[in-house]
């Protein structure tokens, strides 16, 4: 079943009760000795990617072939994703909860012989402050993690997510285990109605209302009810509902029963896009897993209530993340909209009443019935309650995933967790919500992050993703960018989606060509009016969001390309043209080297000189000048 | 019965009817290229917008699937829906150059000129799918469906190879809205050379 991950070997000792689960939870904790090592190493796709399962390998073979004392002996765990991306492959050390960055499989020996043999940390591998240089030994002491309030991703990357063991330890499925034993269905809908708890897809929509939705149309026509888990996330840069699903996926399941339970579904299903594959595996070893527990199957802890579920593999699609689109695509058909004026918690799968929950949604409810909604709703602001898992990417020191009470300013969350932009000059904007949202400028970078502040300012919360961009960043070049991704994953249906998209595109192209007409501004906005009015499902009716929110704040660069043909980013490549510094220029000859079209020249140790008219600016000249003399005008 | 507004005027229709159905009972018109009252609306041309107003709050919605609900107030021609339709009618020019079923129609609203680029000047088909709807929902055999995806969108029979399935009955000439099907159909079908039957022709 497990390839990389060695899951903990599932004891099929079936759990009748809450007590049941206590005792098993007890006996993981006595086994387990808290002040032996263990080595936890992140295993999210990020940290794959830059060599994670290589760590892991070579803590496994290192650890077998050295001559180490049963008694620190450490435990090695791959774990989901711990969070600060861009300083990958993270590994911790427990007990004294060692911080490492950028770890090698060549690191392995000295944190082997220095951490776990002497006690020592490894000096070169500690995060260092950006600020003062000093190294910070642990997570907590870590500015990234200590401004954050992580509840959700609390057990992410301190888990092994393979293990159920690990999770109960942690105490999961308490909160289904106490639903089951004290409280009716319709006191868990009205916990999750009164925590104030908030769709985390992007649209904010009251889960608790939703769930009062579907009960009432189950009383007006009758079931069955379904319950779904929307993990179709696709939005550019959101990677969010990916290292939940991945980390920690018996949050996701338990919410989903607790859902299940609440509603009186016997069938769920967890629609996950089939690029991750991972995602998948970890939920199909944690529902094997539950099953074998009797928390999921038939008679879920002897309570009565008996509730299966079911992976469905997204095509790839985006659009299958739109709720009707998403339950066209279960239902075996193409995935395409359909209008929604009747609701999804009357007529969803099947034409059956159905609760669609986004994954970081359903992961919420658990800690909602363990800790009550007046805790819940003590997180956040009075109308956006809890806390919201962010996605900080771009142009940012820190990339990674950052978890905040609702309401917390943009600025909080890029200059202080985020640690700003890498030149160190305050970022150009932030553009939230993907390829729905909006582009938010510096000006109003008080905004606090929550549902109702994003609207009013134009943009919207969408999943979670924040791209950050700098002074290098066209807002043209932007608007291009998401348009040309939403006309890609348009799914044809309706014809102002299909063919408006892309007239829009094609009119941005024109300003990124110095083709613009000033007049073309008001026509790009009465069509995306059309579009806003007309598009069939919020794909369609969001699309306009970013360029129309570039226009809004950035007006002045729209007419720099109109009026002066100019591109103030030095992005739109018709715009610009590279020219050599001679001041600057040593004569190295690293630019004329690797220039495509031998556009450079110039002799050893004197200035050079591009060719304008050879030059495609591709802009390596400009990547590879270690003495900043190649300009873009 | 339903009572509800539309352009100001009380209307009373059947519980289960549509805005649309309401307007066309009462004679107000609603122009609309993917409904046809033979298979279930699905809400693709988008040209029956209209106006749902409360209030200061107002929003468009497509009035062929749009259910009549009491107190309702509906307005069919505001500046808003005439954005939308001018801005629709100007696409379909552009895809669509070849039917003159669509120019008429836009010229009717108004629309006589496209800014939009003009790529093939015999194309008539602009994918309201009415063709593969009536194939799958009144003759039963789904022989043709819409292909891909996005701007790629095409109607044809399984991976766009003749099928004999299909039973050239005709429907989907007949209900075709700009007289695209017609070219259409000898694609479609596998013995071309058996004749069509008087409906269609």
């Amino acid at each position: 079943m497990s390839n990389g991950n060695t899951a903990i070997s599932i004891d099929s000792i079936r759990l009748n009760s809450l007590e049941d689960l206590n005792t098993l939870r007890q006996n993981i904790i006595d086994k387990h000795d808290p002040n032996k090592p263990e080595v936890l190493i992140c295993h999210g796709t990020g940290c794959i990617a830059n060599g994670s399962v290589e760590v892991i390998d070579a803590f496994k073979k290192i650890c077998a072939d050295a001559d180490i004392d049963a008694k620190i002996m450490p435990g090695i765990k791959a774990t989901g994703c711990q969070g600060l991306c861009s300083k990958g492959p993270l590994v911790l050390i427990k007990p004294q909860g060692l911080f490492y960055q950028k770890v090698k499989a060549s690191d392995v020996e000295d944190i082997i012989q220095k951490t776990i043999i002497k006690n020592e940390p490894v000096e070169r591998l500690l995060y260092k402050d950006p600020k003062t240089g000093k190294p910070i030994k642990t997570e907590e002491e870590i500015p990234y993690y200590s401004l954050q309030k992580r509840v959700i991703l609390k057990n992410i990357g301190k888990i092994d997510p393979t293990s159920i063991h690990d999770k109960i330890a942690v105490g999961g499925y308490q909160a289904l285990a106490k639903a089951l034993k004290t409280m009716t269905p319709e006191e868990v809908v009205t916990e999750v109605a009164n925590s104030g708890l908030r769709g985390r897809g992007g649209a904010g929509f009251p889960t608790g209302r939703k769930w009062q939705g579907a009960l009432k149309a189950v009383e007006k026509k009758g079931g069955p009810v379904y319950v779904v888990v929307n993990g179709d996330e696709g939005d550019p840069g959101a990677f969010m509902d990916c290292a939940i699903m991945e980390g920690d996926p018996h949050a996701v399941l338990e919410g989903l029963i607790l859902g299940a339970y609440a509603l009186g579904a016997n069938k769920g299903y967890l629609y996950i896009r089939a690029e991750y594959p991972l995602a998948v595996k970890h939920l199909e070893m944690a529902m094997e897993q539950a099953r074998a527990h009797g928390l999921l199957g038939d008679n879920i802890l002897n309570s009565g209530f008996s509730f299966d579920a079911q992976i469905n593999r997204g095509a790839g699609a985006f659009v299958c993340g739109e709720s009707t689109a998403l339950f066209t695509s279960i239902e075996g058909k193409a995935g395409t909209p359909r209008p929604k004026y009747v609701r999804s918690v009357e007529e969803g799968l099947w034409g059956n009443p159905t609760v669609l929950n986004n994954v970081e949604t359903w992961a919420n409810i658990p800690l909602i019935i363990k800790k009550g909604a007046d805790w819940y709703s003590s997180i956040g602001t009075p109308k956006s309650t809890g806390t919201k898992v962010f996605c900080l990417v771009g142009k940012v020191n820190n990339v990674g995933l950052v978890e905040v009470p609702m309401g917390t300013p943009i600025t909080k969350i890029v200059d202080e967790i985020g640690g700003g932009i890498p030149s160190g000059k305050p970022f150009k904007a932030v553009q939230t919500g993907g390829p729905s949202g909006g582009c938010i400028p510096n000006k109003l970078k008080d905004t606090p992050m929550d549902f109702d502040s994003l609207t009013d300012a134009g943009a919207m919360m969408g999943s979670g993703a924040m791209i950050v961009m700098d002074e290098h960043d066209c807002v043209v070049d932007i608007g291009r960018y998401f348009l040309r991704f939403l006309e890609e994953e348009s799914c044809g249906k309706c014809i102002p989606c299909r063919l408006g998209l892309t007239k829009m595109r094609e009119i941005l192209d024109n300003f990124s060509a110095g083709k613009g007409k000033i007049e073309d501004i008001e026509t790009l906005q009465s069509l995306a009016k059309a579009i806003q009015d007309g598009a069939l499902c919020a794909l369609g009716t969001s699309a306009p969001n970013p360029c129309l929110t570039t226009i809004k704040f950035f007006k002045d660069e729209y007419l720099a390309h109109i009026n002066d043909q100019k591109c103030p980013a030095g992005v739109c490549k018709e715009l610009i043209t590279y020219s050599i510094d001679p001041d600057a220029c040593t004569g190295c000859r690293s630019c004329a080297r690797l220039c495509p079209e031998n556009c450079i020249t110039g002799k050893k140790k004197e200035p050079h000189v591009i060719n304008a008219d050879k030059c495609i600016r591709c802009g390596i000249c400009l990547e590879t000048c270690k003495f900043d003399a190649v300009q873009v005008n | 019965m339903i009572k509800f507004n539309i352009n100001d005027t009380e209307v009373e229709v059947e519980p289960g009817c549509t805005v649309l159905e309401a307007a066309r009972q009462y004679g107000i018109e609603i122009p609309t290229l993917c409904y046809h009252e033979s298979v279930a609306p699905s809400g693709a041309c988008r040209l029956c917008m209209v106006e749902l107003k409360d209030g200061n709050w107002s929003k468009l919605v497509a009035s062929c699937i749009y259910p009549a609900a009491e107190g309702i107030n509906i307005y069919t021609e505001t500046e808003r829906v005439h954005n939308v339709r001018k801005w629709l009618f100007e696409m379909l020019l552009s895809k669509c150059p070849g039917s003159n079923e669509i120019k008429e129609m836009a010229s009717k609203y108004g629309v006589t000129s496209t800014q939009f680029p003009i790529e093939n000047t015999d194309e008539k088909c602009m994918l309201c799918g009415l063709c593969t709807r009536v194939c799958e929902e009144v003759v039963g055999l789904s022989a043709i469906s819409i292909v891909d995806r996005g701007v790629h969108k095409k109607i044809g029979s399984p991976f766009l190879v003749p099928s004999d399935v299909c039973v050239a009955c005709g429907c989907c000439v007949t209900i075709c809205p700009t007289g695209a099907m017609s070219a259409r159909i000898d694609a479609v079908r596998r013995t071309p050379d058996v004749t069509l039957t008087p409906l269609a022709l």
